[in-house]
């Protein structure tokens, strides 16, 4: 399945500061796993070392939080859009 | 010198029903203390336990109010005029500016000040009575802080609270419009009075010059109707997001980093920002603005949209950020809204919430507690 991947603020600096890329997968897993393949150290910003989804990062199939659907196991199809969002403090100065 | 101070009905109990007294003192504190030795125990309403002026009441001199002179050391002068307001819970009593009850006709002044606002009919001179009598607080006087408070004082939002705590720094002007350059080094918070005060005289600003904790979160939140939430920090926003929630209050948020910008508004019931981020990232895994930069610009973009926000709510017109995330990316120049869910296993919001009062969120955060800087003499800070 050919998705188109929407990628946010400080995510892009590992898929070589691109916005928006192509990636291949029947599920939201399978996804992260073709993108991983090409920028090593993708799945490490969406996921811990058990495979599972940090929860400061959401992860929309088109307008709709995979959370709420089937997780990572979440089906993709044809043209689909996945947005990739991590939480931003905001304001400005303290780390 | 003869100075005549104007008592409040609920605090004329203690002055036999005197509605005006005429007391000696050169300043508004000793003015003050002159009223407490005739009638013992009007400290206690006027003052609170820091000897601060309390949040809730407002004192005049010649219809200016003291934040925006020198607080109680402001001097008077022979014949001097003061009026202390507090305000009144429950409709109508005194709204922002103290001395003009909620119900009250809109001045010549006002109806040309906001004649763009009234002659909408969105708006109208009903709507902007709301606005007048509107209690909104301002989290952070910074980068997001800074133009919602611009424009709710614009707009004429009657009372306007602002937590800060911090000074100007040489850095925040690339993007925080309350602040100039002659302001750094200033506090924060009597940078923005004097910005706001400069913008609309006849708006109250409330200051809270402490960091937002979890022991005084309550104190403060309660006393708001809308709070805005531009703070810099995720122990501060999960603060916000459960003291506003427990309080039974809006919050309307926002967020921003590199070019991109998030919005939404939190209502009780609809969701809350745990529901839409669950923990916060480990210390040092997602930049704070001052590692990875921010464009100055997408502050103006995410704030105006944090104010328009709570105008909507004010006026109760159009549809709310509600259950949509607003994502701004200032590159693409693409505006996208994705759903945003109440989550049933949200600890606050949820079906069996575990979150049922403050917690400790440096520690729920992994990151090192706010300190306050040495708090100067000097400032006037509302109270807290
Ligand atoms: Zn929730």
């Amino acid at each position: 399945m050919a998705v188109q991947v929407q990628v946010t603020s400080v995510i892009q600096k590992v898929v070589d500061g691109q916005r928006q890329l192509d990636a291949e997968g029947l599920n939201v897993a399978e996804l992260i796993d073709d993108i991983e393949r090409r920028y090593p150290g993708f799945r490490a910003q969406l996921m811990d070392e058990h495979g599972q989804l940090h929860r400061f990062v959401n992860i929309y199939l088109n307008d709709e939080d995979i959370r709420f659907m089937q997780g990572a196991a979440t089906a993709l199809s044809d043209g689909d859009c996945v947005s990739i969002l991590p939480a931003l403090a905001g304001g400005c100065h303290l780390p | 010198m003869p100075v005549s101070i104007y008592i409040p009905g609920p605090f004329r109990r203690l002055t036999h029903n005197r509605e005006y007294v005429s007391v000696e003192g050169t300043t508004v504190a000793e003015v003050l203390d002159a009223v407490n030795a005739r009638y013992p125990g009007f400290d206690m309403l006027v003052y609170n336990r820091e000897r601060a002026i309390p949040a809730h009441i407002n004192i005049y001199v010649n219809n200016q109010e003291i934040h925006e002179l020198d607080g109680t050391a402001t001097a008077l002068q022979d014949g001097d005029q003061l009026a202390v307001i507090p305000a009144v819970a429950g409709g109508a009593g005194a709204p922002g500016n103290g001395a003009v009850p909620a119900s009250a006709a809109l001045t010549p002044d006002e109806v040309m000040r906001y004649s763009r606002h009234i002659i909408m009919n969105q708006v109208g001179p009903g709507g902007q009575r709301k606005l007048r009598n509107a209690k909104v607080l301002v989290v952070g006087a910074g980068g997001l802080g800074s133009p919602v408070a611009i424009y709710l004082a614009l707009a004429g939002v009657g009372t306007i609270g602002i937590v800060e705590f911090d000074t100007v720094d040489l850095s925040n002007l690339q993007r925080q419009l309350l602040h100039q350059t002659a302001d750094v080094g200033k506090r924060k918070l009597q940078s923005a009075r004097e910005t706001l005060a400069a913008y609309n005289p006849h708006v109250t600003i409330v200051g809270h010059e402490a960091p937002l904790t979890s022991d005084n979160a309550f104190d403060i939140i309660p006393q708001y109707d809308i709070i805005v939430n531009g703070a810099d920090n995720f122990a501060t926003r999960y603060l916000v997001n459960d003291a506003a929630y427990l309080s039974g209050k809006t919050l309307v948020d926002g967020s921003i980093l590199l070019f991109d910008g998030q919005a939404t508004v939190f209502k009780p019931g609809s969701g809350c920002y745990r529901c839409l981020y669950p923990a916060p990232p480990p210390p040092g895994l997602v930049p704070s603005c001052a590692e990875a930069g921010v464009l100055g610009a997408i502050t103006g973009i995410v704030g105006s949209i944090q104010a328009t926000e709570v105008f909507k709510q004010v006026l109760d017109i159009g549809e709310p950020l509600v259950g949509r995330l607003l994502l701004v990316d200032a590159l693409t120049m693409e505006f996208r809204t994705m759903k945003l869910r109440r989550d049933p296993e949200c600890p606050l919001c949820g079906e069996h919430p575990t979150v049922t009062t403050l917690i400790d969120y440096d520690q729920f955060c992994g990151s090192p507690p706010l300190v306050a800087p040495e708090p100067e003499p000097a400032a006037v800070g509302g109270d807290s």
